[in-house]
């Protein structure tokens, strides 16, 4: 019934897809939600589309095995950061304009 | 009793039910996340498109990373965001519109850039890249291991982890800073948006 998928979990292709697709959808949420959390969460999206790309060559390309889990967790380690000060940023923009959607942050346009 | 070699009706194996499984939910909570109203549930959806992807990492056949993703991602990072919402959220922000004007270009430039990958890797040739990946035979591959890790991080990678950790000390540094109540104004104006 559902021959065609078989071996799925054993293509390069399914993982680089999958990895392409959620990117597409953390690029989305950033480009489209008006709350600023709500983009920041579109960015954590994208950093773990990468890493899953990332994994994904690593699984099926053997000499590229512990380096690739090494550049994941490498990436994992800098979103963090990222999150950190992001929300850091949020925050004190938050305690100011009293408002976390960014269309209402024009300050710099008056 | 031994499971048989593909699931009965469906004609696929196991490891492909359950890559598909992982991925429909992963992709599923994604979407969750840039499209729900409330943001408070955008947060609970992203906890559960990170567990997704932890599984992912593990028929990837990189058992540390998922572990990391576990501890860092739904650990650290998702409890970081639902107490930044907590902290930010006006009481009618959930009322308002949650997308912007620029959505509908927006959508299409997504959908776009997914279709552009996708034809991208499909139409290249991967042969240079192992065809069949490793599969679970009870223990994780060469090299995928605890040890083999931290052979790679802390002999090969040992600059960029000290990098790394620098890094975070100055991000936490900074974040607290960034974040600091800075002492009340009088004079402040009182918008609410």
């Amino acid at each position: 019934m559902l021959a065609f998928l078989s071996d799925v979990s054993q293509s390069l292709d399914a993982y680089l897809i999958l990895a392409g697709v959620l990117f597409a959808i953390g690029a989305f949420g950033f480009l489209a939600r008006r709350n600023a959390i709500s983009m920041l969460m579109s960015i954590e999206l994208m950093l773990n589309a990468v890493n899953l790309a990332i994994i994904g060559f690593g699984a099926f390309k053997p000499e590229l095995n512990p380096s690739a889990s090494v550049i994941a967790l490498i990436v994992m380690a800098a979103a963090a950061a990222e999150a950190t000060i992001g929300l850091a940023i949020v925050i004190a923009i938050f305690r100011n304009r009293k408002t976390p959607l960014v269309d209402e942050y024009d300050a710099m346009r008056q | 009793m031994t499971l048989p070699e593909t699931i009965p009706l469906l004609g696929i194996g196991w490891d492909d039910l359950l890559f598909l499984a992982l991925a429909g939910v992963m992709l599923g909570s994604a979407l969750l996340v840039v499209t729900l109203r409330d943001i408070i549930r955008c947060g609970l959806a992203m906890i559960v498109s990170f567990g997704a992807l932890a599984g992912l990492y593990v028929l990837a056949g990189a058992p540390f990373v998922a572990g990391a993703q576990v501890l860092v991602y739904i650990g650290a990072i998702s409890v970081l965001i639902l107490f930044a919402i907590m902290l930010t959220q006006t009481k009618d922000a959930p009322s308002g519109l949650v997308f912007q004007t620029q959505a509908i270009p927006a959508g299409i430039a997504a959908i776009v850039l997914a279709l552009i990958l996708a034809i991208t890797v499909t139409a290249t040739d991967w042969s240079a890249a192992a065809s069949r990946k490793w599969t679970w035979t009870g223990k994780p591959p060469e090299g995928q291991d605890g040890l083999g890790v931290a052979e790679a991080l802390f002999r090969d990678y040992v600059l960029p982890f000290e990098v790394v950790s620098v890094l975070l000390l100055a991000a936490v540094i900074g974040g607290v800073f960034v974040a600091k109540r800075e002492r009340p104004r009088v004079d402040e104006p009182e918008e609410r948006g």
